[in-house]
């Protein structure tokens, strides 16, 4: 079983993801991205589906990368990597490659809960051997903030913009954790960078189960978010606080809730410094403030609920 | 050297397959071309193959997880026809950008709609464009040959391009025929170890696959695309020639029935050429110089070749079983017409658009060409450029 | 830099010479750069945790200071640095030389 590294020991490792990449300043996927190359322990293979991380590492002809990484197309990051797994246990059992080797898939939200959903729901069924991470920034950022399945209620993008008589995203978001937990497959969790220990463990956990892992990680983005690229981290601590994102995992069916706040956050805090909900500071628009209230306190009653709680 | 058997197309690819025991297969099953997976599948779970078998989701799954597979750095192989081939297009192109030897078999079906299980082109030719090379198939030996040839041709070093080795639907995939299969071993010296080039799996020198190519490196990368299709051609010779020694059976750009003195000529790819070449026959003994000449390989367009082959005919007729809607003929037609272009008199030429769908192509059909032919050539004239024929008015 | 030909380039477009955007200089997209007071610092090492742009150096164990050729200067690093320490403040860049 994994043990839980310290910030000191993730340190020791090489940095796997270097500077000099083009992601936004204070862009939550590198943070993501960083803290789980320095948890692994493995040599890693990575790929990615087409976004922002992908675009902005890899401008030719510079890599960000120090570890192999592959993109092939937006929709098919699971299938991909399912590819080269296979071709190492091929290689392996002919005696080509000797070194246990891990296989990470990285997708956005575009990528994971909506064209690529079909590739990973596959990829899970076979029981390869591979995590898939999703870094959910809640919208198609790469293409300029349109609405994906992954974007919160309310939220003002150039598809789903506020109007005269639409205010914003109409839906809610698809519960891509539950989704994917209930392909039931070994390991599924969700989130959060501003939790380092939390996510490096999960990471870590994750890579030691045979079969698929998947793990969920908000990535608050200041260009789509409109926030000030400070607040990253601090965007993503009030998301699990408020429990917008709460922090769990299922494991072979069972359901732990990992943080659980003391007192949960009142999510219009967490709106409020968000340049997508300013419209939610109107008077009139406090409907949807509660609805989105609503909908949290009963999806968190429901997690804790379904964790036995 | 090699054994007879009367068996079907897709078993031919199928024993092929276990021949050249590939590292890794992703496929899916579609209509005509599933008898080949399932034939190959139980190769793997009787364990007469050593490959990893991915059963996926979806064609785009299947090449995508072949992308992702052979630039792990192994030999990998799938099967598709039609629809599967169309919706794996956004991977074909890409598989071919990253200069991986993947060997694809296409059973050739027809394209919705309306939906259809037949044979014709029209799915292979929609992959024309893709920098993927073409190989097609009169019949199931050829089918097999090439599909061996396919993977000489594809993992040749200054080649590194995909290869698509293409067979009609049903009318080979599916009828029995006698061929002869060469021993296990024999294949397997032919193709030879794989040789990576630039593997995932190589963790000291680890690879970024698939980086963003803007306006300043794009075109540097397509124009290598060109050079290694340019490449194919000479390689696509000499494994032809080497696969003759082995087993009796050279292969080469294209085959020339009777056209050495031909004045009229049908061009036709495929199992349809058979056909033509009984009724070259026919007409031959009435006196009527007819010809055939039945493209093996579309990519690369060996049209110096041709132009040499046709130059001395009067009249040509390209049969496309695939059409381009709107354009001056189906794929074939103004690729041949171009290539011809040059040549000092050249030959009149008309298109033909035959067995949509797997309409039937018959003795009759072929001779209506012919006989328009001679009257091409007698008169100088020409009635219709484009004309669809075996179809109803 | 003089681009390569098609003949020189590699083909697939594969990159083999890992980390090689280390050469691209994103320190130029900052407006503010991060300053340290190392005698304030408890080395919780926050800062390199949460740094997107893996700018922050770390020597022997220890926060060593910035790598200003890639920190492009969001401020995560002075933001989480705990209230208690405060050992990072943002400085704009017109104060200092551009490049550190
Ligand atoms: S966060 Fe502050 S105290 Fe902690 S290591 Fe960084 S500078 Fe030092
Ligand atoms: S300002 Fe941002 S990029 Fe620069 S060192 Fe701090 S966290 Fe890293």
């Amino acid at each position: 079983m994994a043990e839980p590294l310290s910030i000191k020991e993730l340190a020791k490792s090489e940095e796997l993801l270097v500077g000099g990449h083009r992601l936004c300043p204070g862009c939550g996927h590198s943070i993501i991205l960083r803290q789980m190359l320095h948890a692994s322990e493995y040599p890693l293979v990575l790929a990615m589906s087409t976004g922002c991380l992908e675009v902005c590492t890899t401008i030719y002809p510079y890599t960000s990368w120090k570890t192999p990484w592959i993109h092939s197309a937006f929709e098919n990051a699971a299938a991909t990597i399912t590819g080269v797994e296979t071709m190492y246990r091929a290689l392996k059992k002919k005696g080509k490659i000797d070194k246990d080797v891990k296989f990470v898939a990285v997708g956005g939200d575009g990528g994971t809960y909506d064209i690529g959903l079909q590739s990973l729901s596959g990829a899970f069924e076979r029981g390869h051997n591979f995590v898939y991470v999703c870094t959910d920034n809640g919208a198609y950022m790469n293409t300029g903030t349109q609405r994906s399945s992954a974007t919160p209620f309310a939220a003002d993008t150039t598809t789903s913009p506020v109007g005269k008589k639409i205010i914003g995203k109409q839906q809610e978001r698809k519960n891509l954790t539950k989704i994917a937990a209930a392909h039931d497959i070994p390991y599924a969790a969700q989130a959060s960078p501003h939790n380092w220990k939390d996510l490096t463990m999960k990471f870590r956990k994750a890579l030691e189960i045979d079969g698929p892992a998947f793990l969920n990680v908000v990535s608050p983005c200041p260009r789509g978010w409109r926030t000030d690229a400070s607040e990253t981290v601090n965007l993503a601590k009030m998301a699990v606080d408020s429990c917008y994102w709460p922090l769990y995992e299922v494991e072979n069916g069972k359901i732990t809730i990992n943080y659980k706040p003391k007192e949960k956050v009142p999510i219009f805090e967490w709106l409020k410094v968000q340049g997508r909900f300013k419209h939610l500071l109107k008077p009139e628009n406090e409907g949807l403030v509660k609805m989105f209230q609503d909908k949290i306190d009963r999806d968190w009653e429901d997690l804790q609920k379904r964790a036995g709680e | 050297m090699g054994k007879t058997m009367a068996i079907t197309g897709n078993i031919a690819i199928a024993i092929a397959m276990k021949q050249i025991n590939p590292d890794v297969v992703a496929a899916y099953p579609i209509t005509p071309s599933t008898e080949i997976v399932q034939q190959f599948s139980s190769y793997v779970a009787d364990g007469a193959v050593d490959t990893e078998y991915i059963a996926v989701e979806s064609e785009h799954s299947a090449m995508s997880a072949c992308i992702g597979a052979s630039a792990g750095g192994g030999r990998v192989m799938t099967a598709t026809s039609s629809q599967g081939l169309a919706f794996m297009w956004e991977m074909l192109y890409i598989a071919a950008g990253y200069r991986l030897p993947i060997v694809l078999v296409c059973v050739n079906r027809a394209l919705s709609a309306p939906i259809n299980i037949h044979c014709d082109h029209s799915d292979s030719m929609g992959a024309r464009d893709a920098s993927w090379i073409q190989l097609y198939a009169e019949n199931a030996q050829e089918a097999y040959d090439n599909t061996i040839q396919a993977f000489r041709i594809a993992e040749e070093m200054d080649v590194r391009l995909p290869v698509m080795s293409c067979l009609d639907g049903f009318i080979i995939s599916h009828s029995i025929e006698n061929m002869t299969i060469l021993e296990d071993e024999e294949v397997r010296r032919f193709i030879g170890d794989y040789k990576p080039l630039n593997p995932l799996l190589d963790l000291e020198n680890p690879a970024t696959v698939g980086a963003i190519d803007l306006q300043d490196y794009y075109m540097e990368h397509k124009r290598q695309q060109h050079e290694a299709m340019l490449n194919a051609k000479k390689v696509i010779l000499s494994v032809g020639k080497e696969y003759g020694k082995l087993s009796g059976r050279s292969y080469g750009f294209f085959e020339e029935y009777r056209l050495d003195d031909a004045d009229v000529a049908i061009v036709v790819m495929s199992s349809a050429a058979g056909t033509v070449k009984d009724i070259v026959d026919e007409y031959r003994s009435k006196g009527i110089k007819a010809g055939l000449l039945k493209p093996r390989v579309f990519r690369p367009f060996p049209a110096e070749e041709i132009a040499d082959a046709l130059k001395n005919t009067k009249a040509v007729a390209v049969l496309d079983r695939a059409d381009s809607f709107g354009a001056s003929g189906g794929p074939l037609f103004p690729e041949f017409r171009s290539a011809l272009y040059d040549v000092p008199n050249p030959p009149k030429m008309i298109n033909k658009i035959f067995g949509l769908g797997g309409r039937d192509f018959g003795p009759d059909d072929v001779r209506g060409v012919f006989d328009e032919l001679v009257a091409i050539k007698d008169t100088g004239k020409i009635k219709s450029l484009k004309e669809y024929i075996t179809v109803r008015e | 830099m003089k681009k390569k030909g098609w003949k020189e380039v590699p083909i697939g477009g594969v990159l083999k010479d890992k980390g090689s955007s280390v050469a691209y200089n994103s320190g130029s997209w900052r407006s503010f750069r991060p300053v340290i007071d190392l005698e304030k610092c408890i080395n919780c090492m926050f800062c390199w945790v949460y740094c997107p742009d893996s700018s922050v150096i770390i020597k022997g164990g220890l926060v060593a200071g910035f790598d200003l050729e890639h920190c492009k200067g969001c401020g995560i690093c002075a933001k989480e640095c705990p209230p208690k320490v405060t050992a990072i403040t943002m400085e704009p860049e017109s104060k200092g030389p551009v490049c550190g």
